[in-house]
């Protein structure tokens, strides 16, 4: 007589194996609670790290790039620049003349077709005074571009128009910080400021931008006060003089700045290129700066690259340390388990079996590694936030990675250990003690 | 079923058949023959005791039998398969449907309670939890130890350990149980106990082969097997 196999429809898919195989993992792990814990440590931290390094990374880069988008992406940012050579001359009452031309920004204008807008100003730091008050401001001469290339909150009045540009009418827009240091709690609006000996009425207020250390400035100031270019030209003109270590200094400069817009993001570096080399045809001397902040954008892309290789790199040796530490563990276990294999075998579990088995244990033991160390790596950042006011950034991605990782190396350092015991002979293995 | 084979040795009723096996061994510079053309057959229902002194083969008889071994030279076939011809997954899977081993040192794995150890054919087999668990319980009522399913084996005396044993070795309804000295680490009145379950199971059709090397353990045989230096010395009827 031949006993009945098992009844075939008791047999269910392989996949409620592997549920059993992760429980008996968990099992044999948890028998081991300390063994398995240091054996964990590896990943954890090296999990850890990972996930709070890209944190401080990704925030420091978003931190930048809100920066570089505030100059905007679609413009570039011409600056006078004093020559270096002129003044080491230390020609004394000579008028150093240099800087962007008003036929400069004529020649951008007509010559180059992708420029959609120009803001040229001119910046002049002068005392302003309203009745007692007094500090020390920066006059910014700008078109009404300005203020559509340069985008702040306007908190009251209104911003200068073509009008006042036309009519070289004596309207100025402070902001808030100026509004407040001169005209303190007292109406504000249709009050007069006085600024070396001319007097702007003042129309409107707006935000400023709030003062910030690092290479990138944007083009306003917290003290700035706007007001026609039409009007400074002809009141202040284009010489400027300062007493500088008791001597008088005088500089000619036409314009200190121009915003260009360009109209399409693409456009923005050959057309930079194409001023760059306007500029060089009249300009003798290098007295010049042109900036594109979309290039520095792309400065800011390429360093978070770097930095990220770099990080990538240490992450991936803390990690393989943590995968051999793992799979050091588990040879030991396999060695330990030596009778368990024999007796399994015996049984009647195939080899595949006896490798799922430990296969499973071994990504269990890196995969709660990982989450453990997912966990300390959200811990991290926020202490890195409240302690050292560091901005940081936990990205889904950098846990979703993390936790394929601490599953891969669970793969990968498994299978050394799995296929050693796969490989004992049952005979052999049921003899072991 | 495959047709026996064509040698004819082995008749239609043979469970299993050895044929002129031979089995020898490296011991270092040495060779040793652990069994030298072996032929014997057992038939379905038999309750089969191979036994000699330490060293006869029995052991390596054992293994062969059990298909965790291959012979040399000569053939063992079981169920009419030639097990020689078999790689290791067909021996294993040959292993998980037909047959159920019972050791000397009980060989249950430490850390799983009762009811799991009873089990771990089934897992092999593909059962589901609900499935395996009533029958563990049901194997683990008919050995007598339905109160200590969720026990270590650590924590039952060596009695109950082999009982567990035997219920994991029925749990696939194996048609051949083999059992190496099964009352080899037992006191004598619990070693009858195991004895008597034994004859139990072959009065309800199992196959028992068992090696021992107790002469008086072969009485409750009704097919004996005696070895010696790999050979077989008697055999009984």
């Amino acid at each position: 007589m031949t006993p009945a196999p098992p009844d075939p429809q008791r047999f269910v898919p392989r996949l409620h194996a592997v549920g059993r195989n992760i429980r008996l993992g968990i099992e044999n792990l948890w028998l081991h609670k300390l063994r398995s814990l240091l054996t964990m440590l590896g990943i954890v931290f090296g999990v850890g790290s990972v996930i709070a390094m890209l944190s401080v990374g990704e925030g420091a880069s978003r931190d930048a790039l809100n920066r570089i988008r505030r100059l905007g992406s679609h413009n570039i940012i011409l600056s006078s620049v004093k020559p270096i050579d002129e003044s080491q001359d230390s020609q004394r009452r000579r008028t150093a003349a240099y800087g962007l031309t008003y036929d400069d920004v004529r020649r951008i204008r007509e010559g180059i077709p992708s420029v959609r807008r120009l803001a040229p100003a001119k910046l002049l730091r002068k005392p302003a005074r309203v009745g007692r008050r007094t500090m020390e401001i920066r006059l910014a001469g700008v078109t009404p571009d300005w203020f559509d290339l340069v985008r702040r909150e306007r908190i009251a009045g209104r911003l200068l128009t073509a009008e006042d540009e036309g009519g070289v009418k004596n309207a100025a827009v402070l902001t808030e910080h100026v509004a407040r240091t001169l005209l303190a709690a007292g109406a504000i609006l249709g009050r007069h400021v006085g600024v070396d000996g001319q007097f702007l009425e003042v129309v409107g207020i707006i935000r400023g931008e709030p003062e910030r250390g690092g290479g990138l400035q944007t083009p306003d100031r917290a003290n700035d006060v706007y007001a026609p270019l039409a009007f400074v030209r002809t009141r202040f003109g284009d010489v400027d003089m300062q007493m500088k270590a008791g001597e008088y200094s005088r500089e000619e400069v036409e314009l200190h700045q121009c915003i260009v817009e360009i109209d399409r993001i693409e456009h923005v570096e050959p057309a930079a290129a194409a001023i760059g080399r306007m500029l060089a045809e009249t300009h003798k001397h290098d007295d010049t700066r042109i900036q594109v902040p979309l290039a520095l954008l792309r400065e800011a892309r390429e360093t978070k690259r770097t930095f990220n290789i770099v990080l990538g790199s240490i992450a991936c040796i803390s990690l393989l340390v943590g995968g051999i530490g793992i799979m050091n563990i588990m040879l030991a276990s396999v060695t330990e388990r030596t009778r368990e294999i024999g007796i399994r075998r015996a049984i009647g579990a195939t080899r595949r079996h006896i490798v799922l088995q430990f296969i499973t244990e071994t990504i269990v033991l890196s995969t709660i590694g990982g989450l453990l160390g997912i966990g300390l790596g959200l811990l991290i950042p926020w202490l890195i936030t409240r302690l050292a006011g560091l901005p940081t950034v936990i990205t889904a991605w950098s846990v979703a990675l993390s936790l394929v990782i601490s599953v891969g190396v669970g793969l990968v350092f498994g299978i050394y250990p799995a296929a050693r015991a796969a490989r004992l002979d049952p005979i052999r293995a049921l003899r072991h003690e | 079923m495959t047709p026996p084979s064509a040698t004819g040795a082995p008749g239609p009723a043979a469970l299993l058949a050895f044929e002129q096996v031979s089995k020898v061994y490296a011991m270092g510079d040495n060779r040793v023959h652990a069994l030298r053309d072996v032929s014997f057959t057992v038939a379905p229902g038999e309750f089969c005791a191979v036994m000699g002194a330490s060293g006869s083969g029995k052991s390596t008889l054992l293994n062969i039998m059990g298909c965790l071994d291959r012979p040399d030279a000569g053939r063992y076939t079981l169920d009419g398969r030639d097990v020689g011809a078999l790689d290791d997954t067909r021996l294993s899977r040959l292993r998980l449907r037909r047959l159920g081993f019972i050791f000397q040192s009980f060989n249950l794995i430490p850390q799983l309670s009762v009811e799991r150890n009873i089990e771990l054919p089934l897992f092999y087999l593909g059962w589901d939890s609900a499935h395996s668990r009533a029958r563990a319980r049901e194997l683990a009522a008919r050995v007598g130890l339905d109160a200590r399913l969720t026990h270590r084996p650590s924590e039952l005396s060596g009695g109950q350990q082999q009982r567990v044993a035997i219920a994991r070795a029925l749990a696939n309804d194996p048609a051949i149980i083999l059992a190496d000295e099964p009352t080899g680490n037992l006191d004598s009145a619990t070693g009858e106990q195991i004895l008597g379950l034994l004859q139990t199971l072959n009065g309800d059709g199992r196959t028992i082969i068992m090696v021992t090397h107790e002469t008086d353990v072969g009485r409750y045989a009704n097919h004996h097997i005696h070895m010696r230096d790999g050979r077989i010395a008697r055999e009984t009827p």
